[in-house]
């Protein structure tokens, strides 16, 4: 842009320099959790510095067994969680999505503004009697709860995002399949979903991570601690021993942060178009 | 129309594949291209069903239910029992509800603007042009995909503990720290700078934004002799004014509903003497931890009635100040 060009260089230089400063700033804690988790527990609080002097990795080794399970246990439990979200997610929000996006039947409207306000509906307005119907289901200290309304398109947010992006989709094919004497079911299944695969991209990184990172309903509906999430077991380790055993719980949680980094790295194109499409997050 | 509901739900089973070959008979192809006519009630229904499913479960079923319950006692053990306005009548004189509305407000109010300036700081600086935006626009990111994480939390307790990274550059200035996650004039704001750290993302929409204002604009302003300031003044922030709307909202009715990190942080009882106590920490320790659902569902109303009524104010005094461009 004009500015760029008329801006001199010491001008572009101080700019870089501020912002590397704001990035350094940012992610200073991350890189001093990661460092920390590589030092003796004592160490950490005389040392602010992020060169570990020596590499100790026995944080990893004691925080591993320091739980009740095996630290794998509990990731295990999340991974199971995480990824039949994703694929409820996929299924059910990409179905809902195509009927709103291509599909004129009665009541469409209505229902699609129903969709739009229960993104702002607050989980806690739903979760008490949430909770209730679990609970006479016998549902509760299972992964039901957290799994099956996935699969029935309740994350709103995936549905829209998905509508947003298949409304952009050229019709064109759609008619050409439907001169072809293409069903809808087949539309959706051979068209629509694979030219949506970044969309659908998206919602698997994005479901992935908010599901990892979910504590409150997995808090409210796992209290058996086979059944622990990641995310429970570190609450509980932290409350259990406290402040005498930091090192352990940073190396145990940059271990669950590991994924999301993975994500991150792998899929970042995928998250920052999603935001940039519905604006969410 | 709770009749077409009927049918879907009685469409579970997929309609018989139809035969792809070209040589199936035209009025049927023709179906789908008659334009405005409503032949695709079936197959749409279809498609919703486990939207429809979902949606009477897990949302109408629960809202109609929560605000039943919060009408009644009930604790889980035996049927919910009718109070009348007894739960909203005991919200009225709850002292620990008074001082979680006090401190999610202010959690509220204060952390959302300095993360959308920070956010509308660095957008602005990322946005001419500079190389390796796309490396800065990840760095800064990143924070907000972690920052809900029970890992940060934790994270977050010993940064700001009496022992934590905090004190330990204060002492390198001679200055000793208190701790701050456990004093209660500063508890409230450790989550205040947690959430500040997530600016990345309301940051991201500011740069989708920014892109958005032609270049014509800043062009012609020049040739005017607008210098920085004005053209800042006059044409960047007028034009953002929608997507700093948005940004608002969102985040507002995102930072009402924060949970994990002040629990974590507290130790799940909203400490030091309730400093931290957010509104649904509150809620969760009625109703998860008393089982108080009753109470609880209560509170939850009162909450989305708040979220619906500050989302109406920012609504109606967008017209005062949000540009559509003409």
């Amino acid at each position: 842009m004009a500015t760029e060009i008329r801006g001199g260089r010491s001008r572009r230089l101080s700019k870089h320099a501020l912002l590397i400063i704001c990035g350094v700033v940012m992610l200073y804690p991350l890189l001093w959790m990661v460092s920390s988790s590589a030092k003796p527990t004592e160490t950490i609080f005389r040392d602010p510095s992020i060169w570990p002097t020596e590499l100790d990795l026995g944080n990893y080794v004691d925080g591993w067994t320091a739980l009740e399970y095996p630290f794998h246990h509990y990731l295990i439990n999340s991974a199971v969680i995480a990824i039949l979200a994703v694929v409820g997610n996929l299924v059910s929000c990409s179905l809902a999505a195509y009927a709103f996006a291509r599909l004129e039947f009665r009541g469409r409207k209505i229902f699609f503004a129903m969709m739009l306000a229960t993104l702002m509906l607050p989980i806690h307005v739903l979760i008490v009697p949430q909770y209730v119907l679990f609970a006479q289901l016998d549902w509760i200290n299972t992964n039901l709860p957290l799994v099956v309304p996935k699969f029935l398109a309740h994350d709103a947010f995936f549905v829209f995002l998905m509508v947003q992006f298949i409304r952009g989709l050229p019709k064109e094919l759609d008619e050409a399949a439907r001169i072809d004497g293409c069903g809808h079911i087949r539309i959706y299944w051979r068209i629509v979903m694979p030219l949506s695969i970044p969309a659908l991209a998206t919602s698997a990184v994005f479901t992935f991570i908010w599901t990892w990172n979910d504590f409150f309903s997995q808090l409210i509906f796992l209290t058996d601690p086979e059944l622990w999430t990641m995310p429970v077991a570190l609450r509980s380790f932290m409350d259990g021993q406290g402040e005498t055993a930091w090192g352990q719980l940073f190396a145990m949680s940059i271990v669950g942060l590991a994924p999301i980094f993975g994500f991150f790295l792998a899929g970042q194109r995928y998250l920052t178009q999603g935001i940039a499409t519905t604006g969410f997050r | 129309m709770s009749k077409r509901l009927d049918t879907a739900g009685a469409t579970v089973a997929p309609p018989p594949p139809r035969p792809v070959s070209p040589t199936e008979d035209p009025p049927r192809r023709r179906r789908f291209l008659r334009p405005g006519g409503p032949p695709q009630d079936r197959i749409g229904y279809l498609f919703l069903t486990p939207w429809f499913i979902g949606m009477a479960a897990f949302t109408i079923g629960p809202i109609l239910g929560s605000l039943y319950l919060s009408f009644t006692e009930y604790t889980l053990l035996k049927p919910p029992e009718w109070l009348g306005l007894d739960n909203y009548r005991e919200m009225l004189e709850d002292p620990r509800l008074h001082k979680s509305l006090l401190v999610t407000f202010l959690y509220v109010f204060v952390s959302v603007p300095i993360q959308l300036i920070l956010a509308l700081g660095l957008a602005l600086l990322l946005n001419r042009g500079v190389r390796g935006l796309a490396f800065y626009r990840s760095v800064y990111y990143l924070p907000s995909l972690l920052a809900g994480s029970v890992s940060i939390a934790i994270l977050w307790r010993q940064i700001f503990g009496q022992e934590g990274l905090v004190n330990q550059l204060l002492a390198f200035f001679g200055v000793e720290g208190v701790s701050w996650v456990a004093h209660p004039d500063f508890a409230l704001g450790t989550l205040v700078l947690l959430n500040a750290w997530t600016f990345g993302a309301p940051m991201v929409i500011f740069l989708a934004g920014l892109r958005q204002i032609p270049v014509s604009y800043y062009e012609a302003a020049q040739v005017d002799g607008a210098g920085t300031v004005n053209r800042f003044f006059h044409i960047t922030l007028p034009m953002l004014t929608p997507i700093i709307f948005f940004n608002v909202v969102l985040q507002m009715i995102g930072a009402f509903q924060s949970f994990t990190q002040a629990f974590v942080i507290s130790g799940g009882r909203g400490g030091p003497s309730d400093a931290t106590l957010l509104y649904t920490l509150y809620l969760y320790e009625r109703g998860f931890g008393s089982f108080d659902m009753g109470y609880a569902s209560a509170m939850a109303w009162i909450l989305l009635a708040l979220i619906a009524a500050l989302t109406g104010l920012n609504f109606l005094f967008a017209k005062r100040w949000v540009f559509y461009g003409n």
